[in-house]
């Protein structure tokens, strides 16, 4: 358990301070092209660029940086707002029960009934794309998990005697669940979340694979791939590093979270297990 | 048995109603008019306008909602702008290999998964169960499209072993009866076409399989660990048996209805995971098509296509929903 934590907690890190330092850090700027240096192989030691460069020229090294930033913005983004959305819905859904609750449970269900990724797509096509676009097709889906765990963890919270008693207090329906359910609610969230976040960076890297993520001169790990595919034959650093990078932050965020789930709640196993 | 199932046939009824509901709302929100992308550049206000009124854009909201649910039901999606096509023949024709594909990412996940998942459980904490575990995280967290790629430039840019593209030979197939190459070889008995379309097939459906390799391994697993708690697992071991009938006949048996749900459950990501293991492979199937019609906004190919997987998605959901019980006696839905 600890070696998954500290693992995943390592790579999570180094996500983040890449992220964060990634205008310090870089050695280029992200979208300067050089056509002269074009697909230039890695060179470890003495070259001008250490992962290589791509069609373009452009420095595969500073363009994975600023990835990582990209990817973890979007990834932060869409957990935030599908967990206050989802936590939302599930509380009022259990706390109110009746209509309100028959109204929530059958947009969950329908919502629910897309395969994943497909209503994204579907928003995207649709809507056309744009940074704002896919943050609300990536939470389309992704709150129905924290929906549910909260719903099911206010039914039975409602019952509890200290919930009984701020009502007897004169306590408003808002107060009651805002000050009583919600901070009880947290902790299955942060769990959730966690998993959460793994699914959104490749949901995000897939969606700018097919060309529907952010603008094309935003750098993404996703468009990265999708831009090198028609050179992998003759430049497998274009596919290579990219790639590694999704690999390695999602195997990260998954050793976290399943170290998180261990200690702080076992029982969610199933519950947290769903959008990819 | 039965009350259940048309229970659950017309409880789905309204959610796929409310499904077109949502598809059709989202199609309003598309930029542009139809009819200025459908007409030529040089067409009038008053051509335009009097298409409007033939497509009957010019209907208010749920006016056009219910054509639309009307031609839906019929399975007509209209016709796709960029291949002059039905949408529904379009689907019929690709639906098979989106089919095949699935089936085989699913065979691959079951066929490694399970087995290593019922090892790594039998034998908790030791090398197997470790390598397992490992083998299950590197499952989960592998990005199918990289994955596919990578593959692509080792085993058929590298080694020259498989085709990295398409689904058959030209030449090799023989005539599409069931529209599953693999099927439709056997049937004519031609063996180098059933070799040539799995040759052609494993590297897709190992891809697309991947993630619900790790998930299944980890799952079967933990209900295997679960399973041998059980005191009826005792009780088996005190009468005598051996360790494997234990282990199969009583543990896996019982851990059977755990695993079948996580395949149900998969089978929905399966199936949107092939939209993209399509397009690396260029796997002629509906989520080839769908990435196809999005490049060209191919609406009524797109809505098409959306909804297709949708209703397999449901309907798989269904089937998994009603096996349970012919799985696990013990399970009565009255």
């Amino acid at each position: 358990m600890k070696v998954k934590i500290c693992l995943g907690g390592a790579v999570v890190a180094l996500l983040i301070s890449v992220g964060v330092l990634a205008p310090v850090i870089t050695p280029y700027d992200p979208n300067q092209q050089d056509l002269l240096a074009a697909l230039q192989a890695p060179d470890y030691f003495a070259g001008k660029f250490f992962l290589g460069t791509d069609h373009v020229g452009r420095d595969i090294l500073s363009r994975i940086i600023y990835g990582a930033r990209i990817s973890l913005v979007i990834a932060s983004t869409v957990v935030l707002v599908s967990g206050i959305v989802g936590v939302g819905f599930g509380a009022i859904s259990g706390y109110f029960g009746g209509r309100t609750d028959f109204a929530i449970q059958k947009a969950v269900e329908v919502v629910w009934a897309f395969p994943p990724l497909l209503l994204a797509i579907a928003i995207l096509a649709f809507m056309g794309q744009g940074l704002g676009i896919l943050i609300i097709a990536l939470v389309a889906q992704r709150w129905i998990p924290y929906c549910r765990v909260a719903r099911g963890q206010t039914l039975s919270l409602r019952a509890r005697d200290f919930v009984t008693a701020a009502r007897s207090l004169g306590a408003s329906h808002g107060r009651i669940i805002g000050r009583h359910i919600l901070p009880n609610l947290l902790q299955a969230a942060i769990v959730i979340g966690t998993f959460a976040m793994a699914s959104a960076i490749i949901s995000e890297a897939s969606l700018s694979f097919l060309g529907l993520g952010v603008p094309p001169e935003i750098p993404t790990w996703g468009s990265m791939l999708a831009d090198g595919r028609e050179h992998i034959s003759t430049s497998w650093w274009l596919a290579l590093f990219p790639g590694l990078c999704i690999f390695m932050t999602v195997l990260g965020i998954n050793l976290l979270g399943d170290g998180l789930r261990d200690i702080l709640d076992p029982r969610l196993k199933r519950a947290s297990s769903g959008v990819t | 048995m039965l009350t259940y199932t048309v229970k659950r046939v017309v409880g789905t009824v309204p959610v796929l109603l409310l499904i077109t509901l949502l598809v059709f709302g989202l199609l309003q929100l598309a930029p542009g008019d139809p009819a200025d992308i459908l007409l030529p550049e040089e067409a009038t206000h008053e051509d335009i306008a009097e298409a409007r009124a033939r497509w009957g854009l010019d209907k208010p909201f749920h006016e056009q909602y219910l054509t639309f649910l009307a031609s839906a039901v019929q399975g007509d999606f209209g016709e796709s702008f960029r291949y002059k096509e039905s949408v529904t023949e379009l689907l019929v024709q690709r639906f098979p290999a989106t089919l095949e594909l699935t089936f085989f990412a699913t065979l691959f996940a079951v066929l490694i998964g399970v087995p290593l998942g019922v090892w790594a459980g039998a034998r908790p904490n030791s090398w197997v169960d470790n390598f397992g575990s490992v083998f299950g995280f590197f499952g989960i967290s592998m990005p199918s499209f990289w994955m596919g790629i990578m593959l692509i430039l080792v085993v058929s840019g590298y080694f020259n072993l498989l085709p990295s593209a398409g689904r058959e030979t030209y030449g090799v197939a023989g005539a599409t009866i069931t529209g599953f190459y693999t099927v439709d070889s056997l049937i004519e008995g031609n063996w180098k076409g059933f070799v040539d379309a799995l040759s052609y097939i494993v590297m897709p459906a190992a891809t697309l399989g991947v993630n619900m390799l790790g998930i299944l391994m980890r799952v079967t697993r933990s209900a295997i660990l679960d399973v041998t708690h059980e005191e009826f697992v005792t009780t088996a071991r005190a009468k005598g048996l051996s360790g494997q009938v234990v282990l199969w006949r009583h543990i896996v048996r019982n851990a059977l209805i755990t695993i079948i749900t996580v395949v149900g459950l998969e089978l929905g990501t399966l199936l949107s995971g092939s939209i993209i293991v399509e397009t690396v492979f260029a796997w002629p199937g509906i989520g080839n098509l769908l990435i196809n019609g999005l490049g060209t906004r191919d609406y009524p190919l797109i809505t098409g296509v959306v909804l297709a997987y949708t209703v397999l998605f449901v309907t798989v959901n269904f089937l998994i929903d009603i096996s349970y019980g012919a799985i696990d006696p013990r399970i009565r839905f009255d």
